[in-house]
């Protein structure tokens, strides 16, 4: 890693830092639970951002792969396998015998057998490679207009499936949702005495998921991204299998979205229709769009204080309406993003010139 | 399945479908003279429908109903040329989003005006439970008025386009625009009158089915959706084709009723079609391959 | 044996027959060129055998194996890279990332090692910077090795095209149109580097409107017409082929 890599990220840690210790001094620490959940919206964010910015699609279903991974791993933690396994099912028996499967008591005082959360975290994972595949694989052929409708169409089937489903909850959701137990010690859950290890798990899992992705976007596949966006064919005849570094970029940022979709799921207790939603999705490529498309930091800091001041209530009645707003405007005066406006052109251009 | 209940599907398949047609030739207008696929298509309708029903309350009903067309189209011209006419060689995506915005802040700005109560216009003739009989169904006359204003519609269109020099310089725009603006035509008056007129027929459509099916103000994103199915089924910009694709989906909705596929996953047959249609023949199910590919995605 | 052999190639666009049973060869070492008036079908034929356009029928044998029919990128990997008319840069990069996209083929590390950071990878990124460098040193171009690509004079940014479609050690380079909107000093820049890139070892196949880059260079060209293979040989036994002379000169 670079220098200047090192520094950002060093800058970025002790952001976090600060913040942390500023709520503590000031008595405001109730921002650190919506701190944490923009912590992992920006996880997706930065996902959607490399498919959106480096390999030059557009997804509006990326709240579906949230809710692809939110659901699954909700489900799991949740239903109750002790009857099942009294019925003598072979699966479960030997689940529980592995020791994949945990006992509890509801809020009822009732007997639980769950699948564990580590357990259930790599099947919602392994979930949404899976259905990112199938989809990707066709939809990715597709450009401009077909691709921005075929992935919307996803999306609305996955919230659909969520809505219509009895044991996804339907309309409610899931609540009720367990801690996740990352490392002994380490639970994402939402309880207010464990709000500032959430906090600080948050902010590793958001900074390691994106020091990941700065270093893809350096190295060789992240050129080669480059190249297929800036000139596909151009790209195709380097030997840049541009089929497949499309459909792997896509995953990856599957991935990254049912990941924040399972640690959210976890911390807030609960998932509902709502998260699939395609103005979600829509809200996600906004936020994308307004960081500058093709910039990770961006993303990031967009992503941070957009969810920050929308899960604050800033917006009022008007959330919606707002990101609609801001959508249009970033498209119509700075396409390429609103860290590229006049002034900080200007700095660039003038930087260029020397040269 | 007796006669009856086949006809009773029938009847509620073409009901739909000519809608989702209606909704796809919008499309399919704006599509030809810009290349863009304009996302808010369906908030159109949903303004025609929601317009016509608070004008009627002061106004009779056809009144109503034309002057809420006609809001519409002023909307649909307004819209273009504040956010569109003025971009220098816009990208697909930016435009994409651009119309994204535009389906958000209309559908925004109608919960606001209106809020989210569901509203319906009053039956053109008789009321909820007159019907009509035909071939052993009973039809709500509602079915009818659809279908005979949906079909004169496209007629109209349809010899507005061959026969009227507006519409004939519409297609020539369509056609080449590089060449139709040596012509002396101008292009980008074409753009904004290709907004106008499709808005129109949307809050047309908008306004006939909502006494059936109610209008609220996030009825938009579905009828896109659908509409564009229909669009990209009959091969985008044949508007033709579109009315045959949309009978057809319709239909197939209405019958997968009938089979008991539950209602809930209903969406998801427009929209499996979409992605199956788009992954196996993207120029359509009548469309010309070749002369899909002229066009630049 | 010759290094690149093309058999009885066919194309039709609808009723027009774009290429029509072209058979040439090109031997190890040479520069080819194909040339013909405009509408002969040159491009649909370079288009062919780089593989950006599928072929009717025939056949295209490259070291003895068949390459019809392999994708744009299975073609790169076999030992061929190619050029484009109207010069794709890579926007937004520098000339020397568009050279380092070019040795794409010569290195491997993927989407696990990129995301980690990987010794190896810290490593080969290190030789593939070196080997780009290296490459706009040959075709005297590493003083703009920083600068964004497409802001290079036309010249120029067909000698990044150069050093990138050299990175990945090609056995064959297939040129389109490389004097394409070049200015007369730049034609002879061209000529000069193309004759660079042949004394390499590498054979070139062009394909050329541009008579005197073409009569200069080429060690044999072929002619086409209205997709017809009409005349084949050295330089100067074209120049008095009578049928090429009414071709060109429309008698």
């Amino acid at each position: 890693m670079d220098l200047k890599k090192i520094t950002s990220i060093a800058l970025l840690i002790t952001l976090v830092v600060g913040i942390q210790l500023t709520t503590q001094l000031t008595g405001t620490s109730y921002y650190l639970t919506q701190l944490t959940m923009t912590m992992y919206s920006c996880l997706l964010i930065i996902g959607l951002c490399l498919v959106m910015g480096y390999a030059g699609q557009i997804s509006l279903g990326h709240a579906g792969f949230f809710a692809i991974g939110g659901y699954t791993s909700a489900a799991l933690t949740t239903t109750n396998l002790l009857e099942a396994l009294e019925r003598g099912s072979g699966c479960v028996g030997l689940l529980n015998k592995m020791g994949l499967l945990v006992s509890s008591t509801s809020l009822f005082g009732e007997p639980m057998l769950t699948v564990h959360p580590w357990l259930a975290c790599l099947l919602a994972i392994a979930l949404t490679v899976l259905v990112a595949f199938a989809i990707g694989i066709p939809v990715l052929k597709l450009k401009g207009h077909y691709l921005a409708m075929a992935t919307l169409g996803f999306g609305i089937i996955i919230y659909r499936i969520v809505l219509a489903v009895a044991f996804l909850g339907e309309a409610d959701g899931i609540s009720d949702v367990p801690g996740f137990t990352l490392l002994p010690g380490l639970t994402v859950n939402g309880d207010i005495g464990n709000r500032i290890t959430n906090y600080y798990i948050a902010a590793t899992i958001l900074i390691i998921g994106f020091v990941l992705l700065l270093n893809l976007i350096d190295s060789r596949v992240g050129r080669a991204l480059r190249a297929i966006h800036g000139a596909e064919d151009a790209a195709d005849a380097m030997g840049i299998n541009t089929a497949r570094y499309k459909l792997y970029t896509f995953v990856i940022s599957a991935v990254f979205a049912a990941v924040a979709g399972i640690l959210l799921t976890h911390y807030t207790g609960g998932i509902s229709p709502g998260d699939a939603g395609v103005m979600k999705s829509v809200r996600y490529v906004a936020i994308v769009a307004i960081g500058g498309m093709a910039s990770l930091w961006g993303a990031l800091s967009m992503g941070g204080l957009l969810n920050f001041l929308s899960l604050r209530g800033f917006f009022g009645s008007y959330d919606d309406a707002f990101f609609g707003a801001i959508l249009i405007l970033i498209m119509l005066f700075a396409p390429q993003g609103i860290l590229r406006l006049s002034l900080w052109n200007k700095f660039k251009g003038g930087k260029k010139e020397v040269q | 399945m007796s006669l009856e209940l086949f006809s009773q599907y029938i009847f509620a398949g073409i009901t739909y479908g000519i809608i989702y047609a209606i909704v796809a030739i919008g499309f399919n207008i704006i599509y030809n003279t810009t290349g863009i696929i304009n996302f808010a298509q369906g908030e159109f309708v949903m303004l025609g429908g929601m317009t016509a029903i608070s004008l009627n309350h002061f106004l009779p009903l056809p009144l109503a109903i034309i002057s809420a067309v006609l809001f519409t189209m002023l909307m649909g011209g307004l819209i273009e040329i504040v956010f569109i006419r003025w971009l220098q060689k816009p990208s697909v995506l930016r435009l994409i989003i651009i119309t994204i915005g535009i389906s958000i802040l209309s559908r925004e700005a109608a919960l606001h005006v209106w809020g989210d109560s569901v509203r319906a216009l009053p039956y053109f003739t008789g009321n909820v439970v007159s019907s009509v009989d035909i071939l052993g169904a009973s039809i709500s006359p509602q079915v009818l008025w659809v279908l005979a204003i949906c079909y004169c519609l496209v007629i109209i269109l349809s010899l507005f386009f061959k026969f009227t020099p507006l519409g004939r310089e519409m297609q020539a725009c369509a056609a080449n625009r590089l060449a139709a603006t040596l012509c002396g035509i101008n292009a980008k008056n074409m753009v904004t009158f290709s907004f106008m007129l499709s808005a129109a027929i949307g809050a047309v459509a908008g306004c006939v089915v909502s006494p059936i099916t109610s209008s609220q103000y996030d009825m938009g994103t579905g009828l896109a959706i659908k509409g564009f199915t229909v669009a990209v089924l009959g091969g985008l910009g044949n508007s033709m084709a579109a009315v045959a694709a949309g009978l057809l989906l319709g239909i197939i909705e209405a019958f997968s009723v009938g089979i008991g596929f539950p209602l809930a996953f209903q969406d998801a047959i427009a929209i499996s079609i979409l992605l199956i249609i788009l992954f196996v023949r993207p120029h359509g199910l009548f469309g010309n391959k070749e002369a899909a590919g002229l066009k630049e995605f | 044996m010759s290094l690149l052999e093309i058999n009885d190639l066919n194309k039709r666009f609808g009723g027009l027959h774009a290429v029509n049973s072209v058979s040439f060869a090109v031997n190890q070492g040479d520069i080819k060129a194909v040339i013909g008036p405009n509408g002969a079908g040159k491009t649909t034929l370079f288009n062919l055998i780089c593989g950006a356009l599928p072929a009717d029928s025939g056949s295209v044998l490259f070291n003895g194996g068949q390459i019809l029919g392999y994708r744009p990128f299975q073609i790169a990997t076999t030992g061929i890279s190619r050029t484009f008319q109207n010069i794709k840069m890579f926007p937004g990069m520098t000339a020397l990332e568009n050279v380092m996209v070019g040795l794409h083929t010569k290195s491997r590390s993927g989407f696990w090692s990129g995301m980690l950071h990987l010794p190896f990878t810290r490593h080969e990124e290190k030789k593939v910077r070196r080997r780009a460098l290296e490459l706009l040193e040959l075709l005297d171009i590493s003083a703009y090795a920083d600068v964004e690509a497409a802001s290079l004079a036309f010249g120029q940014q067909r000698a990044v095209e150069f050093a990138r479609a050299l990175a990945s050690d090609p056995t064959l380079l297939l040129l389109d149109e490389p004097a394409a909107g070049l200015n007369i000093y730049e034609t002879a820049e061209v000529a000069r580097l193309i004759t660079k890139i042949q004394q390499q070892g590498i054979t070139v196949l062009l394909v050329e409107h541009d008579m005197s880059l073409v009569m200069d260079i080429s060690d044999e060209i072929v002619v086409l017409s209205f997709g017809e293979h009409i005349a084949e040989g050295t330089p100067s036994e074209i120049q008095h082929n009578k049928e090429v002379i009414q071709i060109y000169l429309g008698e």
